[in-house]
């Protein structure tokens, strides 16, 4: 929605609340529902009425529990039927620097005495999040601690040890090593947050003697959009591409009229300059795995050219998928989603054209489209977005763009052969499927909270429960590789199966949408009924629940011979399958025949 | 600016935090008419109406303030 898009109007957010929560609601968006528990260290309830829009807005239905009034600590450590039974999926804690009891000025302190109360404090914290995590095995998401709003010391204050400045930096530091070595823990940075919003606005002393809020009202909207970042990171809700225009968007002037030698870019002049930091920008974000397009007005041959400039950082090889013609921009988008196999609100369009953004904004509305303004601001804009907040970062990032280009070569080839089956076999495909390893755990579960569109039952898995099923010897689960002449496409495809006596029901099913077509699926189906065999089990449950996003599997366990139990006017079904007579169904991926060799170790 | 101008901008305001456009106000309204009007809803209100009139409550004008008329005095007394 317009109103919540980055850069927002806090103002308007916090007057039309309300109203913009109405008109969420009112569309008829499919969303997953997720609890999340905030513990706060001072008042919440604007907080958290804000992050309900933004995470509607992101697709994700919160339910909300909070602590009392400043009553964190206490909701952590003891016994909490009320939490115990709302079952959170992610805690944010928000606590701030008025929350911080071990420090005292005194000159007379000596260092030791200091590095104790710090390193008290940090327990106090410490022992909160061990304790939460044990009991709720969820993501925790934590405030560090904004700056002091005065200084006794002045500019000591930051560096000599009796300064309420330096508690404040060596407690977030000790922040940061835990969140270093607790993968399902996360820093929300209201440090870095309130000094770009400005301390002494972040701040209102009134707000906090009235209302007991430790930061102005007119903030909140910042704080909650950061958090909302976080989670929907979390949940996979990431945007994954960038699809950028190029004359006055990767370089300055237009490279059809101007010629390759006319466009700025490089260190000739200031606009040039400001076009080369953009575009080292946009190369840092593609090695985070961020896919890159081109959706540009101009000849094919004239793109190219610019691209060829002698001091362009970003070249042809960069992008997956360049699209430089006259099609209107809205069906290059969607043809840039389709060709990449993603959804297009996976997609950012960069574009300094307001007429071009104007278009796609009211033909694709799930397009992040933001508005840029000129040239020395597009790094501002896009970062503090948060599009691809990172809250994991794998293998696989690295390689997804190599990956994508490895498909659209896949795509040549295949136009080469008559018989699909013939370059299937060409392909020269190996898989390996076999049960969850420690390692993998990670891209699991980023994969269950991803997938839509080949995902049978679009059920999400926090990472303690995966660690769960991974430990239960009452599952059978599958992560399935695929590996061909072209690359790696690492781990693509997932089954869970819950045993019950001789019976395997199928809880979870996905498979990456990098290798539709593959019949990866077969090979998939062929493994599980040869675990369960091993295992005496003779009957397979599987079941579709529909989604707006999955109708490409509505019919997968037909076609794979299994039979309709049931179903429901929801359009969800219920497939039985007897391994009595299954005949393997897959002839064109060699499966576990090599000794895998495993990544990340 | 007189009391009218201030009622007026005051009625959209309402509506908007309310999300309700049928809301009418007059001097003696008060927490106690609106149905939504709770302690957290009334931070909003006041943040609202700062940014509107670009002024500021005292920290005591708020939390004495009873009913609208006493919000709207106080407007026109500030910006005299």
């Amino acid at each position: 929605m317009d109103n919540l898009a980055y850069p927002f109007d806090s103002s308007k957010i916090l007057k039309n609340r309300k109203k913009i929560k109405r008109q969420l609601m009112n569309n008829d968006t499919v969303r997953i529902k997720k609890n999340i528990a905030i513990l706060g260290g001072s008042t919440t309830n604007d907080i958290v009425a804000i992050l309900e829009l933004f995470l509607l807005n992101n697709d994700i239905e919160p339910m909300f529990y909070q602590s009392e009034y400043g009553q964190y600590w206490q909701d952590s450590m003891f016994e909490n039927a009320e939490l115990t039974e709302f079952k959170p999926d992610i805690i944010f804690i928000h606590t701030t620097t008025r929350n911080i009891t071990e420090y005292e000025f005194d000159m007379t302190t000596s260092a030791e005495t200091v590095e104790y109360q710090i390193q008290k404090q940090y327990q106090h914290f410490e022992s909160m999040w061990q304790s939460l995590t044990k009991k709720y095995n969820c993501p925790i998401i934590q405030n560090n601690f904004e700056m002091p709003s005065y200084r006794l010391l002045g500019n000591k204050d930051v560096s000599d040890f009796h300064g309420k400045l330096w508690f404040v930096n060596s407690l977030n530091m000790k922040f940061y090593e835990y969140a270093q070595s607790n993968r399902n823990f996360y820093i929300n940075d209201i440090n870095y947050l309130s000094a770009s919003y400005g301390l002494d606005k972040w701040s209102d002393s009134k707000h906090w003697y009235l209302y007991k809020y430790a930061l102005s009202i007119s903030a909140i909207p910042e704080l909650s959009y950061n958090v909302s970042n976080i989670i929907k990171s979390i949940f996979g809700k990431n945007k994954k591409a960038l699809a950028l225009d190029l004359d006055n968007t990767l370089w300055g002037g237009v490279v059809g009229d101007d010629g390759q030698n006319g466009i700025e870019i490089g260190q000739e002049t200031p606009v040039a300059q400001a076009y080369h930091d953009f575009q080292h920008y946009i190369n840092k974000l593609k090695s985070l795995g961020i896919t890159l397009t081109i959706c540009s007005k101009n000849d094919i041959e004239n793109a190219i050219d610019g691209l060829k400039h002698p001091d362009t950082i970003l070249t042809a090889d960069d992008f997956v998928i360049i699209k430089a013609n006259w099609e209107n921009k809205d069906k290059n988008i969607l043809d840039i989603a389709s060709e990449l196999n993603i959804l297009p609100d996976s997609i950012v369009f960069i574009d300094d054209n307001p007429a071009e953004r104007e278009i796609v904004k009211s033909r694709l509305p799930m397009v992040a489209t933001p508005e840029i303004n000129s040239v020395e601001e597009y790094i501002k804009v896009l970062d503090r977005a948060g599009y691809f907040e990172v809250t994991t970062f794998s293998e696989d990032d690295i390689s997804r763009n190599d990956m994508y280009k490895a498909n659209i070569k896949r795509l040549v080839e295949q136009q080469q052969f008559e018989n699909y089956e013939d370059y299937l076999l060409k392909l020269e495909m190996t898989a390996t499927i076999e049960q969850f390893k420690p390692v993998y755990i990670e891209r699991i579960v980023q994969l269950t909270n991803k997938t839509n569109q080949f995902n049978l039952t679009t059920r999400r898995y926090s990472e303690g429960e995966i660690h769960e099923i991974y430990k239960n010897e009452g599952y059978i689960k599958l992560y399935g590789r695929l590996v061909d002449k072209f690359g790696d496409n690492g781990i693509v495809s997932i089954i869970i199966g819950k045993i019950k006596d001789s019976t395997v029901s199928i809880d979870l099913w996905l498979m990456s949408c990098r290798v539709l077509k593959r019949y990866m699926e077969y090979a998939m189906i062929d493994t599980l009924v040869e675990k369960c065999r091993q295992k005496n089990i003779n009957k397979i449950i599987g079941y579709y629940y529909k989604t707006t996003k999955n109708s490409m599997v509505e019919s997968l366990y037909q076609k794979l011979g299994f039979k309709k139990t049931s179903d429901n006017d929801k359009g969800d079904s219920v497939w039985e399958l007897y391994l009595d007579n299954y005949e393997n169904k897959n002839k064109v991926i060699k499966v576990n025949v090599e000794k895998e060799i495993v990544l990340n170790e | 600016m007189n009391e009218m101008e201030v009622y007026n901008s005051l009625t959209i305001i309402f509506r908007d935090i309310f999300d309700d456009d049928t809301i009418v106000i007059n001097n003696n309204t008060s927490a106690d008419d609106i149905e939504d009007w709770d302690s957290f809803e009334h931070i909003n209100l006041i943040s609202a109406v700062e940014k509107q009139f670009k002024m500021r409550f005292t920290m005591k004008q708020v939390s004495t303030m009873k009913n609208v008329g006493e919000m709207v005095s106080i407007i026109i007394n500030t910006k005299e």
